[in-house]
């Protein structure tokens, strides 16, 4: 289980940020984005056991 | 000639009773005396009225119609709807009839990810929320205006014009016998979200409107399921949307589904593409019973308010002044709010115990709520109904990560309606002594209610206008707060006097209630010590309090709240 970090007005505005952010890649661009945005993601956690971590419950339930 | 639908509306549950036309004495050439024209005989609209009343202002509702609305509609009650409810004198029906429940399940993809448990104190006499049909609203709330002497309810009567000077309002009033003009020193336009009021004065709402419908409708069936809000994401046959399950009285269900896209609100209501979907609602709860249709219509989103809630001698109030989303209740939630706020204001403003200036601070306050509600409702709604492929993509991988994670659950929360505190507003005072308070309720915060006995709350021995909660605690009932007491006895406009003590004691002719504290659980709440004072509006949100007062504060917090004093000014 991803522990909760943040609250629930960041987590909110994080899902608002990022769904804006899909919308400004534009449809065709949009897995070009996600995957940029995951990846500058995992550099500012800085552990790899976490990224491994995230990218499996990422998996689940697709 | 204004000619109204004569004919009780369809239903398979409600009986629709037509009220008649009366002509108006005012078409024989008589002056009215009414202070105040309530425009709508909606549920804001008859609260509106029923409250103006309880402060002794003589009013006239106008309703187009000859009868209550169609559908369920409005629906789910909060808490504080049910505390304005009782404080207007009207909540018993509503209490015997409605459903009351705490609880919300969403599900998705067959599995139950969140329970919604909406907080519930021991101290609350009314849980979170109420479920009635707003034909049952309007028809309680009809039933106390027209029993009320100061309340003349006009069923059958259009505002077809309306012309303002310094003193008065003029309405040009349509009828089945004719046109009229009514003169009132007050407007109150409570006529809904299409509100003519509006329209005709020109004004036009700030925000946004959301794209897509959803279809809301009422049916009967025999479903054994408990009185809960239940929300299913993505179903197969509505794949991206959502369903909403909500039981009513009399055996009746609401569904609300959002219109799959590509469809017009005319196709979404056609009976066998309806029925269908029905069946599908049906099969997700697991009850494939047969049930029958007694209304259903399509419903959009918006987020939009008035800038300005009082032009000149008209105040709006409800969907009038402000159209928010379904999702979190907002709708008649919000207009109670805006309706309670309201009326003690114009009252002292119509009988010249304040300055039309206090009207200012119904706008301030209310359009501030509504501003915040538009913030709130805005993310549920973005939720609900994604407005962007971004949106929509960002709430898919919520809902899935719903399934084997915690973190994200509480974005599926609907943040319900809630009292707004008027932490700014400029009604309170003795801001600086606020530090005095380790805690309690805060000034622009409403009270809270305290259970006294099994049956038995603070709240239900509040009397019409502002009250002073005192915590004598152990204080005797004599010296210098026995003093401070018969004096506020003689303010105006009048405090009633609540004591709350230790003890047992005499407080003849300085209280009008006495609260027997023992433990001392509810100077705990409020975080007073002995002598302390709360100063509370007739809506019941605190504009001042002090751990120590004199008279002369007292009466200036008054005069503040009533727009007669300075803050700072004593």
């Amino acid at each position: 289980m991803i522990p909760k970090v943040m609250t629930n007005a960041q987590l909110e505005a994080a899902y608002d940020v990022i769904s804006e952010g899909i919308d400004a890649a534009g449809a065709e661009k949009q897995t070009l984005f996600l995957a940029k945005l995951a990846f500058a993601l995992a550099n500012l956690v800085g552990d790899s056991g976490q990224v491994a971590e995230a990218v499996e419950a990422s998996l689940r339930d697709l | 000639m204004h000619l109204p639908e004569s004919e009780p509306r369809s239903s398979i549950y409600y009986r629709y009773d037509v009220h008649p036309f009366r002509r108006p004495p005012e078409m024989s050439g008589q002056a009215s005396d009414a202070a105040a024209v309530v425009v709508g005989a909606g549920p804001i609209g008859l609260v509106s009225a029923i409250n103006l009343a309880r402060f002794g202002v003589r009013c006239i509702v106008l309703e187009q119609e000859l009868q209550v609305s169609h559908g369920s509609r409005a629906l789910a009650l909060t808490r504080r709807s049910m505390e304005i409810l009782q404080q207007a004198g009207v909540a018993a029906p509503f209490l015997a009839k409605g459903l009351q429940w705490n609880t919300g399940r969403t599900f998705f993809r067959g599995k139950e990810v969140y329970e919604m448990l909406l907080p519930h104190d021991p101290d609350d006499r009314f849980q979170p929320m109420l479920n009635l049909q707003q034909q049952y609203i309007e028809q309680y709330l009809v039933e106390a205006a027209q029993a009320h002497p100061l309340i003349d309810v006009r069923w059958g009567q259009k505002l077809v014009g309306l012309d303002q000077d310094a003193e008065h309002v003029t309405l040009r009033v349509d009828t089945p016998e004719g046109e009229y003009d009514l003169v009132t020193d007050w407007l109150v336009a409570a006529d809904g979200g299409r509100s003519a009021v509006r329209q005709m004065m020109g004004l036009r709402m700030e925000g946004r409107a959301y794209a897509g419908g959803f279809v809301i409708m009422d049916i009967r069936a025999d479903l054994d399921l408990p009185t809960e809000r239940l929300c299913f994401f993505d179903p197969d046959w509505n794949p991206g949307a959502n369903v909403l399950v909500h039981r009513e009285p009399e055996g009746i269900w609401r569904l609300d589904y959002r219109v799959p896209e590509g469809e017009t609100a005319e196709q979404a209501l056609e009976p066998e593409r309806a029925a269908a979907r029905i069946d599908r609602i049906l099969e997700m709860v697991g009850q494939k019973v047969p049930w029958e249709l007694d209304w259903a219509t399509v419903y959009s989103a918006s987020t939009l308010t008035l800038a300005n809630y009082v032009h000149g001698r008209v105040a709006f109030v409800g969907d009038a002044a402000h159209l928010l989303p379904i999702f979190g209740v907002r709708g008649a939630n919000t207009g109670l709010q805006d309706c309670e706020n309201l009326a003690w204001k114009l009252a002292l403003v119509t009988q010249g115990r304040a300055p039309r200036s206090l009207l200012e601070s119904y706008s301030t306050e209310r359009v501030r709520a509504a501003r915040e509600i538009c913030e709130e409702a805005g993310k549920s709604t973005r939720f609900m109904t994604p407005p962007t492929q971004g949106y929509r993509i960002m709430r898919d991988a919520v809902l899935s990560f719903t399934l084997s994670e915690d973190f994200p659950k509480d974005l599926l929360h609907w943040r319900t309606s809630r009292p707004h505190a008027y932490s700014d507003s400029a009604l309170n005072s003795f801001a600086a002594q606020d530090g005095q308070f380790a805690g309690g309720i805060r000034p622009g915060e409403t009270i809270s209610n305290m259970r006294l006995g099994s049956d038995d709350f603070l709240f239900d021995h509040l009397a019409t206008g502002f009250q002073l909660l005192f915590f004598a605690g152990a204080l005797p009932p004599r010296g210098a707060a026995a003093e401070m007491l018969k004096v506020a006895a003689d303010m105006q406009p009048r405090v009633n006097r609540v004591v709350i003590a230790d003890t047992p004691s005499d407080w003849t002719g300085l209280a009008d209630f006495v609260v027997i504290d023992a433990g001392g659980r509810i100077a705990r709440k409020y975080a007073a010590h002995d002598g302390a004072g709360y100063l509370v509006r007739p809506d019941l949100h605190v504009c001042a309090r002090w751990q120590r007062f004199t008279e002369a504060e007292l009466r200036h917090a008054l005069g503040v709240a009533c727009g007669t004093a300075m803050e700072g000014a004593i």
